[in-house]
């Protein structure tokens, strides 16, 4: 990864980028909230949320985990980690059911793109017919930014990332602005919530629907955070610093939540 | 209802119900063996151009036996549904793909798949019409109800809708747009399950993905299965019998049959054996050596679970159950 590991202050903690953004999205967790996981960084911050503050995190997999405790880590959204010692075992079509029906709070993502409205590329960059880069897909990540209340992002900044135009929107942000998702048919009152990165966190300003820097993390400026950001972000007054990982977050990471060090 | 907008993605597969109706009406529901091998099923059932799809999420429960089996014949021209990890990218390494409905192809935790970059970017796949998970799924619960489409409210405002082949109407009871999906009814399912007896009837362990809608969604349905066990076990719990017998035309006994993939209650997956496939793949000679040696020169997939070594697979079987448990569901 590109950040530097922060090691500026004699007494403060060394942690790498992968496990500040884990822990940033881990506290964006709540106990008791209904929490669609997606792949990746979500699931070990769904996995550190159950072991510091959200013991009744309720972790839903798209291929039909309901309320699995997450004492090991899954490496994909189907394995049998994601229904470990679980409330229900059911299919997709249950689960995405569940979100249409607006029963789920929070989902999170990840993705290859973001525009200021926070809509999201992972399926192709440049043209849809002739790609420079076939991605995956959209997987469940169209469903989830489709259904859920609210939506947070996890990325990496910089600006080949957070561009003024995504190349293909898969997932549903605001779209063009304020009204756009309802006037599409969206359920109203869905949409992104945060943005986590290794750089900042962000939020959406309330009118406008466009990206607003909240918090800048340990030892990033607001200015680092622009240069690295291929649109206009409005900033939020004041602009917030992020607390570090703390020593407890960083030993349950390391010693309880990826063990092996798969991702971390 | 006014259609308000249509997806420019080709409708690969058009949703002909009354048809399916007349297929289905014609398939032999008698009680009769169906076993038979992977060479077999692929070669009886599977023909250059048709539409398949496989059921399973990430690498749990793939049916691996019987994808590699339609590399080893070799059948071209192949139209797939595709939400898929590891098997899929077989398919695409052997270039037998000319057509999807795709809405995830790539290797989860090691990221995007190099044959489906290579396959689409070169246009041997010429065509890829998008969707999401559950749009996929709910097309699949389309046909399995027996409907034209399904109305469903992803996919809406996004390109994701743009370059499908969904249509957007104003609703007739709420006047609000809302996304039609159409029916997607399949040449041949290909399903890997924990049991089946010899007749078909199969359960699933754990989590059922989108194996109920996509077994009723296929006009050819072949089951591969961990074990196959007697019809008694599934008439002592027919509440667990995930597909009924009707349903299948070929069940296929295959041990291990997800492997490297996993199942859950009975095996891990191969992380070593996924590394290498990822490391592979990544390289056009690599890809094709990785196929030689693991599909084309072994004759079937008893050949390949002994290239893998009995000691190897005992030892994820071994993980699976912490050494101790018992299935919970045989």
């Amino acid at each position: 990864m590109r950040t530097p590991v922060h090691e500026a202050e004699p007494q403060a903690l060394a942690y790498n980028p992968t496990e500040l953004l884990i822990c940033s999205a881990a506290r964006l967790m709540q106990d008791n909230a209904t929490t669609f996981i997606g792949t990746g960084i979500p699931m070990l911050a769904a996995a550190l949320a159950q072991k510091m503050h959200a013991p009744n995190l309720v972790a839903i997999f798209e291929f039909g985990g309901t309320g699995a405790i997450l004492d090991k880590l899954p490496l994909a959204v189907g394995g049998e980690c994601t229904f470990h010692r679980a409330l229900a075992a059911s299919g997709i079509c249950d689960i995405v059911e569940t979100a249409q029906r607006g029963f789920i709070e929070f989902g999170f993502l990840g993705g290859a793109q973001i525009d200021p409205y926070g809509n999201l590329n992972s399926t192709v960059i440049g043209d849809h017919d002739h790609p420079k880069a076939r991605l995956p897909g959209s997987g469940g990540a169209n469903d989830v930014g489709s259904h859920c209340w609210q939506t947070i992002a996890i990325m990496r900044q910089d600006r080949r990332r957070f561009v003024d135009k995504v190349d293909f929107i898969t997932t549903p942000g605001y779209l063009s602005g304020p009204g756009a998702r309802e006037a599409a048919g969206l359920p109203p009152g869905t949409g992104p919530y945060r943005v986590v990165t290794d750089l900042s966190v962000m939020g959406y300003h309330p009118h406008s629907k466009r990206m607003l820097l909240l918090a800048t993390q340990p030892g990033v400026s607001v200015e680092q955070v622009l240069e690295n950001t291929g649109f206009e972000l409005l900033l939020a007054d004041p602009v917030e610093q992020n607390p570090p990982p703390t020593a407890e977050e960083l030993r349950i990471l390391r010693q309880e939540v990826d063990r092996d060090r798969l991702y971390i | 209802m006014e259609v308000i907008q249509s997806g420019i993605g080709k409708l690969i597969q058009p949703p002909d119900i009354n048809a399916f109706r007349e297929w289905n009406r014609r398939k032999s529901k008698a009680l009769v063996d169906k076993r038979m091998s992977e060479a077999e099923a692929v070669g009886r059932f599977i023909h250059d151009g048709a539409y398949i799809g496989t059921e399973l999420y990430g690498t749990v429960r793939c049916p691996m036996s019987l994808v590699n089996e339609i590399v080893r014949q070799g059948v071209k021209g192949l139209r797939v549904a595709g939400q898929g990890v590891f098997e899929l990218d077989m398919l695409l390494a052997a270039s037998l793909v000319k057509a999807l409905d795709i809405t995830y192809i790539g290797l989860e935790v090691y990221g995007v798949s190099n044959c489906l970059r290579r396959e689409v970017e070169s246009g041997r796949v010429e065509t890829c019409v998008e969707w999401s998970n559950a749009g996929i799924a709910w097309r699949f619960k389309a046909a399995a109800m027996g409907v034209p489409f399904i109305p469903v409210r992803s996919m809406l405002g996004s390109d994701t809708f743009k370059y499908s082949a969904a249509k957007v109407v104003e609703c007739p009871f709420t006047g609000d747009p809302i996304c039609l999906l159409p029916a997607l009814i399949l040449d041949v399912g290909l399903i890997h399950v924990h049991r089946a007896d010899k007749y078909g009837n199969a359960q699933i362990d754990g989590i059922s993905g989108f194996a109920n809608e996509l077994a009723r969604a296929s006009k050819t349905l072949i089951i591969s299965a961990e074990e196959i066990v007697d019809c008694e076990h599934f008439r002592r719990q027919p509440d667990r019998t995930t597909i009924p017998y009707y349903l299948v035309d070929a069940v296929v006994e295959a041990p291990f049959g997800s492997h490297p993939g996993e199942m859950c209650y009975l095996y891990e997956r191969d992380e070593a054996q996924i590394k290498e496939w990822v490391e592979a793949s990544k390289d056009e000679a690599a890809t094709r050596a990785y196929l030689d040696k693991y599909i084309y020169s072994v004759r079937d997939h008893h050949e390949y679970l002994r290239l893998i070594g009995s000691e190897r697979l005992q030892s994820l079987r071994h993980k699976a159950n912490g050494g101790q448990d018992e299935n919970p569901c045989a």
